[in-house]
């Protein structure tokens, strides 16, 4: 193993930036970084949440996606309109892994795609009167949901379409939420702005609900806000602060529900774990109702610990005993794991890129198991993202945001990881390259991997991965032979 | 002869459709096949040919059928006086939807279902106040109408909308064939109307194709939803329209219009007494400042 030197670092940038045009280089020069753990504020080394650059293959999503497919999808007593044309909701459908529990048509929703299929006549005659009867449509086939949201596509915001005052009208008519999102594709530089609007919609038509709501308080109210469930992560974790006593009356938005998020507003305190895509909606509620919130990241034993300790910290000794007591019964499986992975992965490297809050949050999970991240960086962070990040990563290593295709590619080449951890779309171009490769997105149909009991599949799976014996066999046997005989040649 | 297709633009009011239907009337009387394309929502492009109210147009008979797949031409197509057909685009009620885009599915559904055979002469579109949208630059795009012809007369903002639209077609002028085949002056009775277009036409590049003289009998034929040519074919307006129709039948300057600023605009304005010279004494000052000053 050989870590590049800052130096060495500084140079492969330079090199990598050299095939862009100079209008090019200058954008992509600032987005990337070689990490130095000394500087407080990111702004001073990196640039994020900007526009990508035409011509590069980025791999970046669009506000829908941040809205629909991100933050109200799995929320899954609702039916979530795709208001436009179909393919946006048909393309994304079911594509993110939020497992739930329920019955799928009856009283849940989540894998299911609602479109109001936009025909030519809806975009000059506009689609109001048709979102208002598909509305209806669906109050009549699946009349168990538990209310509706508007997800916009493109053309709406186009066409100006008044879906606040469809979704008012239908909400009296039906007495069940109508939540009107306007999450048009276009809007931003990435799907970030998707979440926050997404927010915003839910502070102004979901929150609001819970004014004269009937809650019996306990001083162990907690919300986990976002966790997405992918692969069953929020139960994993949901599990753990319902051990160390606390009682979690909401799931944001992984396996949740419309009533959950409505008594959001009498907890005692706010959970986030995707920071990116969740962190306005918590700073509202603690405008408005006073209830602090605070990151926590249940990657790994070492980081699942230091969370339950901070979490318990903001509450009585009888929680802070729990989170102790919790600490220690998965000590020793988790000793068994380490002891089983560790001498098969220490020491290997690891290049990531990913989404939300993993290019920073799945640090401690490698560690644990004896491995270092040398390279990561977020498609849609901003630089509070960053910030958090710096501290996390060694000195010398790459810091990427919004990276392209060729300067990913590059990356690996010069870097030579032995693991990248990554997306669909990356998956089968370092899977050619010879390099193992994980989806950090989708968990690779695995998971979960939060808290104690993913991170023994996480464990696992990151072995069945490096280990595989395929990597042994990516030279064509009949080239193999000459190297062979030309061996035997040279002695 | 090969079919010429033409469209009509100019600012909201000016009187594009009326100019439009009458003279497509006075081709019609001198033997020409001629069609309408009516690219407003608004479709009252056809009504004084048809003697209707209102025709119904393809994206109203489209939005009842399903999609514009299912129509047929014959659906959309009327034929009114002198044998002109007639075809209005259609769109939303003001407010809602995406006018522009009805025009652009209109005009791509009369050319898929063949609407511009060989046995016609010309077809005219007819088309909504300002290129506001694509969708309204539709008709002037490739392969489209070649000839625009801009109607407006001596006032200040028809003059200021006709150099816009100028702007626009050299846009698709230099991608396309697309000309300017000349300014219809259709009188207010502004002082020195024909002189000022004239000059306007000149700074364009262009010509004043025609000057056509205000007249009540426009009116009276509007009123029985008819154009002049039928109502009253001996007025002496309806020779007015028959000399417009026989200078577009000959008319052979098209260019690639040459805009002119604001300021030349202006300054234009006030070699014809239009306009003041500019007091910049006055700017922003209420009447009432200015009555104490």
């Amino acid at each position: 193993m050989s870590a590049l030197t800052r130096e060495e670092t500084e140079a492969l940038i330079q090199e990598v930036l050299e095939v862009y045009p100079e209008k090019a280089k200058k954008d992509r020069a600032k987005h990337l970084a070689v990490n130095d753990q000394s500087i407080e504020q990111s702004k001073k080394c990196i640039t994020s949440n900007r526009k990508s650059l035409p011509g590069v293959m980025t791999i970046r999503g669009c506000a829908y996606a941040g809205s629909k497919g991100v933050v109200w999808g799995p929320i899954k007593d609702m039916i979530h309109i795709s208001h436009g044309p179909v393919g946006c909701g048909q393309y994304s459908r079911a594509g993110r892994r939020n497992y739930y529990v329920g019955t799928t048509g009856v009283n849940s929703f989540g894998t299911m795609n609602f479109t109001s299929d936009f025909q030519e006549k809806d975009i000059v005659f506009g689609g109001d009167k048709k979102l208002a009867k598909v509305m209806l449509e669906i109050e009549g086939l699946f009349p168990l949901n538990k209310g509706i949201s508007i997800q916009s596509e493109c053309p709406i915001g186009l066409i100006g379409d008044d879906i606040e005052a469809v979704a008012k009208k239908t909400a009296a008519e039906t007495g069940k939420p109508v939540v009107p999102v306007r999450c048009e594709g276009f809007r931003g530089v990435s799907q970030s702005l998707g979440h926050h609007i997404a927010n915003d919609a839910i502070r102004d038509w979901v929150l609001p609900r819970s004014e004269g709501k009937a809650h019996v308080s306990t001083p162990y109210d907690v919300a986990v806000i976002g966790d997405y469930n992918i692969g069953g992560d929020a139960w994993s974790s949901r599990i753990l602060l319902e051990e160390m006593g606390l009682r979690v009356v909401s799931q944001w938005s992984g396996d949740g529900t419309i009533s959950e998020m409505e008594k959001t507003p009498f907890v005692k305190m706010n959970l986030i774990h995707c920071y990116r895509s969740m962190n306005y909606i918590a700073r509202h509620m603690e405008e408005k109702y006073s209830i602090p919130w605070m990151e926590y990241n249940f990657f790994g034993p070492t980081k699942v610990a230091e969370s339950l300790r901070a979490i318990a910290a903001h509450f009585d000794d009888t929680i802070k005993e729990g989170a102790e007591r919790v600490i220690a019964k998965y000590q020793a499986m988790m000793d068994e794991i380490i002891a089983k992975y560790k001498p098969r992965l220490e020491g290997k490297r690891v290049m990531l890129y990913v989404g939300g809050l993993r290019p920073r949050h799945v640090i401690g999970a490698y560690e644990d198991l004896g491995m270092e991240v040398v390279g990561t960086g977020y498609e849609f962070g901003h630089n509070d993202d960053y910030d958090r990040t710096i501290k996390d990563m060694g000195n010398a290593t790459l810091i990427y945001d919004d990276v392209t295709g060729f300067e990913f590619e590059e990356f690996v080449k010069r870097v030579k990881p032995d693991l990248v951890g990554s997306g669909i779309k990356e998956k089968f171009i370092f899977q050619k390259m010879g390099v193992p490769f994980r989806q950090m997105h989708s968990w690779d149909y695995s998971g979960p991997y939060h808290g104690y009991d993913g991170f023994a599949i996480f464990a696992r799976d990151m072995d069945m991965t490096l280990n595989n014996p395929c990597w042994s066999k990516m030279q064509a046997p009949w080239l193999k032979k000459v190297e062979a005989v030309e061996e035997k040649a040279a002695a | 002869m090969a079919l010429r297709q033409c469209a009509i633009y100019g600012k909201g009011g000016i009187g594009k459709s009326t100019t439009t239907q009458n003279l497509v009337a006075a081709l019609a009387e001198a033997g020409k096949k001629v069609m309408i394309v009516g690219c407003d929502p608004k479709a009252d492009s056809t009504r004084l040919i048809l003697h209707a109210k209102a025709q119904n147009s393809v994206m109203e008979l489209a939005a009842e059928a399903g999609s514009v797949e299912d129509l047929e031409l014959e659906d959309v197509l009327s034929v009114g006086y002198g044998g002109v057909k007639c075809v209005e685009s259609g769109g939303p009620e003001p407010g809602v939807g995406c006018a522009g885009r009805g025009v652009i599915t209109a005009i791509n559904f009369l050319e898929e279902e063949g609407a511009y055979d060989d046995a016609l002469d010309f077809v005219f579109y007819d088309v909504l106040g300002d290129v506001v949208c694509g969708g309204f630059a539709m008709p002037i795009r490739e392969n489209k109408a070649q000839e625009i012809y801009i109607v407006c007369s001596g006032e200040m903002m028809a003059m200021y909308a006709a150099n816009n639209i100028a702007k626009g077609i050299v846009k698709y002028a230099n991608s396309g064939s697309v000309r300017l085949a000349g300014l219809i002056c259709n009188s207010r009775n502004t002082d020195r109307e024909d002189e000022l277009i004239m000059a306007l036409a000149a700074k364009l590049g262009s010509q004043m194709i025609h000057f056509i003289p205000r007249d009540n009998a426009v009116q009276h034929a509007e009123i029985r939803r008819m154009t002049v040519i039928e109502f009253d074919p001996t007025h002496k307006q309806a020779d007015e329209y028959r000399q417009l129709a026989k200078k577009i039948v000959d008319n052979k300057k098209f260019v690639i219009p040459t805009p002119i600023t604001m300021d030349e605009l202006e300054e234009l304005l006030m070699e014809f007494g239009i306009m003041e010279v500019e007091d910049t004494s006055i700017i922003g000052k209420k009447a009432s400042e200015l009555a104490v000053a």
